[in-house]
């Protein structure tokens, strides 16, 4: 028996809401580094093809 | 506040307010941690009163970002303010993951205090119809190629779904519901015992700080996206001999 009644419970949520939290926070972080990756491969091509 | 709506202010705005946002938020939430598991058991609840914590400031913020989506829908439709609608399409994603926390963390909550995960009751139901929504709201700006037109569908869409706002405040006391009623804000000021209220509204304002964060960064993603197409829809019209560079996500605009 645990000491705190319902720890399960307890734990599991702040789990959740610690995952869910950590999800949305990747989500952006990875969507903005794929989108300057973009940008700058898209600038350097155009800069390749007007120094041709 | 109105030059935030030039696109190259806005994003070095968000450059400039990332660190300190981040920071805040930071402290707040550790802040409030810490006062959460410092306070004592609720009488009637006990230990769990700590899923409250996370809860109901999960519970506010689902609200609170879908008002903030209608303002923007109304940004849209009516004063056609050049950001409205990357704000909304921001934001939903996020109201969509508080609602989720809010929903989970109140059926972890329910099954040690009411006995059960999930009760079709009027409040829950409502909420869920609110998540629901959410999703809708993605799904449809994902479905629509043409984001001028993405963006007034789901504005009309998001205040259509406002309607559910009122729904879910006032539930509990239209109907009668196992879910209690207000006691943060409400006539005559809040039931909870100060050392439970404190903690409560320290989580709730590092819920808010970590939201505004969150959705400014989105922001600044979506002004990135539109100006990723603008730059491969200008590539390709030239002619210049590049391949189309795909957008990040299927939600290029």
């Amino acid at each position: 028996m645990s000491a705190v009644p319902h720890i399960g419970f307890i734990v599991a949520a702040y789990l959740v809401a610690g995952a869910a939290i950590l999800v949305m926070i990747g989500a952006i972080l990875l969507d903005y580094r794929l989108l300057t990756r973009a940008l700058a491969r898209l600038q350097a091509t155009r800069g390749e093809t007007e120094a041709r | 506040m109105g030059n935030l709506a030039s696109p190259s202010i806005f994003l070095d705005f968000v450059r400039r307010a990332t660190p300190w946002l981040a920071v805040a938020t930071a402290a707040t939430f550790a802040l409030g941690l810490w006062l959460s598991f410092a306070a004592p058991p609720d009488y009637q609840q006990g230990e769990t009163v700590k899923i409250m914590d996370i809860h109901v400031p999960a519970a506010w913020l689902s609200t609170l970002i879908y008002a903030a989506m209608t303002l923007a829908s109304l940004g849209t439709l009516v004063w056609r303010h050049p950001l409205a609608d990357a704000a909304q399409k921001a934001a939903a994603p996020l109201g969509a993951g508080f609602t989720f926390i809010c929903l989970v963390t109140g059926s972890l909550w329910g099954k040690p205090m009411w006995g059960t995960y999930w009760v079709w009751d009027a409040r829950l139901t409502s909420v869920l119809a609110l998540f629901i929504l959410y999703l809708g709201l993605i799904a449809l700006w994902r479905s629509i190629e043409d984001q001028s037109l993405a963006a007034r569908a789901a504005a009309i869409l998001t205040l259509v779904g406002c309607v559910d706002l009122p729904i879910i405040k006032f539930s509990v006391d239209w109907w009668n519901t196992l879910h209690q009623p207000a006691s943060v804000f409400r006539l005559g000021g809040p039931t909870i015992a100060p050392e439970l209220l404190w903690p409560l509204l320290i989580m709730a304002l590092a819920f808010t700080l970590l939201f505004v964060l969150l959705w400014l960064l989105a922001i600044r993603n979506e002004i990135l996206r539109r100006r990723l197409t603008r730059l491969t829809m200008i590539a390709a019209a030239e002619g210049d001999g590049l391949a189309v560079v795909p957008a990040t996500g299927k939600s290029a605009a």
